[in-house]
């Protein structure tokens, strides 16, 4: 257990430097000597620097956090809210309410996003309990069909309703729009991550299968429901609040697995700091590289986070169920 | 005690047991044997709620399974399948440990810490102990299991198949180990196995099953002949008696 802690802690401290880093880049340079003293800078911090760097963390812990539940729920470590249809199905929610009442206010647009979202994950769930589980890689092929197709219906119902631009924006994340009164809602994934933490123990036990879960006296079905409500909902206020951020969901449960295992209630913090670490990082550099102009953190994630899945999947062994031995 | 009542159960209209009434006393080894396709694993799957009863009724010491809710059940009987395949990377202390969490409910306190400690030593896991399940052999993951069922520490074992990968000598322990236990802390231990003789020499009752059906409850001195055998499995079976116990002779 030692270990975890002081890769804990390392990677806190790690979160606290991007941190600090991300409050003082940006067009309007700051000085970090001087901002805590002049009135102009401290209100650029608060409107436009703070919001941003802590919807970029929020995002980032609970996105890993969701992929980590849905890898458990799905049994299948090659899938994540975004590939498998849950994060389309909230673009999908959001453009029907748009067109069925348009005068909607946001908490309806968010729930009716989640509603959704939790549908579009429980189809998923359903269709691949039919899957053979001898076949682990099926799961994420179907989830990339699935997810396209709910997908192409976006893009398709955006296209009707001229809000293209918008589904640009859900698609592909990016946090340069983030200002204070428009980034609020995500602190609700960050507090439907730390519900996460509490239950960590049956998402793992939930990972072990229904049989076992029954066996240990688990009420399977509950918390089967409880994961999708809390992976659907973090996507949904995810998707429309910043956008999607492929990968996340994706590589951060993965490389926290094959480091730490599946304990949930020894490496779900770890999977939320590592998500939070690497987002902040890849929207930093996002924002420098081309500076003064950005590159949508997705963009950058996309590479970084293929890249760092390819590395997954060759190096050393699969992560999917031994063969059975008998 | 035990108690099956006029339990039939049917997957998509083949039935797979008809009738079931049996009654298993408390304590002691119970061995269920027959045939492939007799229906022991799916009555073990009743048995533990695992799945629904569609007729009849079961009970633990009183407690229907159907109406019982599942987290007091988990205290009363705990249930090994055969399938043991997991994708979870645990370390093989961690998968113990979960075997506590109908008594602690996420937060593991100095006695679930101990039993933990007791069921690895009492089948020798202590080396392997801070491995992942992954990395370990299937007789070595097999003893991991059966190590998590055990430290569920409930009244009623029911384990399928639980020699399954296990070399001579682990099969042999893991048998006396069940025996020990169901005999000095008077649990009682239901178990399929395959291999007759172990059922002849560590188990105190035998439950022949054939068709759906049970064919043959008793003593293993009464069940195990070589008439019933024969009939049992529609093969022709030896059954001698050496050091006074029967053996079956069915290799050749």
């Amino acid at each position: 257990m030692r270990p975890t802690g002081s890769a804990l802690a390392a990677t806190a401290a790690v979160l606290f430097g991007l941190a600090v880093a991300s409050l003082f880049t940006g067009v309007i340079t700051l000085d970090p000597g001087t901002a805590w003293h002049d009135p102009e800078a401290l209100r650029l911090l608060a409107v436009s620097r703070f919001p941003r760097t802590a919807a970029v963390i929020l995002t980032g812990a609970s996105m890993a956090v969701a992929g980590m539940i849905m890898q458990m729920l799905a049994r299948n470590r090659f899938i994540e809210p975004t590939t498998a249809g849950t994060g389309q199905s909230a673009a999908l929610g959001i453009l029907v309410a748009t067109m069925l009442w348009p005068t909607a206010p946001l908490w309806a647009q968010m729930s009716l996003a989640s509603l959704a979202a939790i549908a579009g994950s429980a189809g998923f769930l359903a269709l691949i309990r039919h899957l053979p589980p001898s076949q682990p890689l099926l799961v994420p092929l179907v989830g990339l069909i699935y997810g396209g197709i709910i997908g192409a219906a976006v893009t398709f119902l955006g296209y009707q309703l001229d809000l293209l631009q918008y589904v640009e924006v859900w698609m592909n994340g990016e946090f340069s729009g983030v200002l204070r009164g428009r980034y609020e809602l995500l602190w609700i994934t960050g507090a439907l991550t730390l519900v996460a933490y509490v239950v960590a123990d049956q998402f793992t036990i939930v990972g072990l299968g229904r049989e076992a879960s029954v066996n240990l006296g688990l009420n399977y079905d509950s918390v089967v429901i409880a994961g999708l409500l809390i992976v659907s909902v973090v996507t949904a206020l995810t998707v429309t609040t910043v956008g999607m951020i492929p990968f996340v969901g994706l590589v951060v449960p993965n490389v926290v697995s094959r480091l730490m295992g599946d304990n949930l209630r020894a490496t779900l913090p770890c999977v939320a700091l590592s998500g939070a670490v690497l987002v902040l990082a890849c929207d930093l550099l996002g924002r420098i590289l081309r500076y003064p102009y950005e590159i949508p953190v997705g963009t950058i994630f996309g590479i970084l986070g293929g890249a760092v899945f390819l590395w997954l999947l060759y190096a050393g062994p699969a992560r999917t169920a031994p063969p059975d031995g008998r | 005690m035990i108690e099956i009542e006029g339990v039939s159960h049917s997957l998509s209209g083949v039935p797979i047991l008809r009738d079931i009434d049996l009654t298993i006393p408390k304590g002691g080894v119970t061995a269920l044997i027959g045939p492939n396709g007799a229906g022991k694993s799916t009555l073990l799957s009743l048995m533990a709620r695992l799945e629904r009863v569609q007729t009849g009724r079961i009970r633990f010491d009183g407690l229907d399974v159907t109406q019982t809710p599942t987290g007091q059940l988990a205290r009363v009987l705990a249930i090994l399948r055969q399938e043991t395949r997991i994708a979870t990377r645990l370390t093989l202390r961690d998968l113990v440990s979960f075997g506590r969490y109908p008594h602690h409910k996420g937060r593991p306190g100095a006695a679930d810490r101990a039993a933990v400690d007791e069921a690895i030593a009492t089948f020798g896991l202590e080396p392997l102990a801070g491995r992942q399940i992954d990395t370990l052999s299937g007789g070595q993951r097999q003893r991991a299991f059966v190590a998590m069922t055990f430290a569920q520490g409930t009244d009623y074992l029911l384990l399928d198949e639980p020699l399954n990968n296990l070399d001579m000598s682990h099969a042999r322990a893991l048998m006396l180990r069940l025996g020990e236990v169901a005999r000095t802390h008077g649990r009682t231990v239901v178990i399929v196995v395959h291999e007759i003789n172990y059922a002849a020499a560590h188990a105190d009752r035998i439950v022949a099953m054939k068709d759906g059906r049970v064919v043959r409850n008793g003593p293993p001195g009464d069940t195990l002949t070589g008439a019933a055998l024969t009939d049992l499995f529609d093969t022709p079976i030896d059954v001698t008696e050496i050091h006074g116990r029967p053996v079956s002779l069915h290799y050749a």
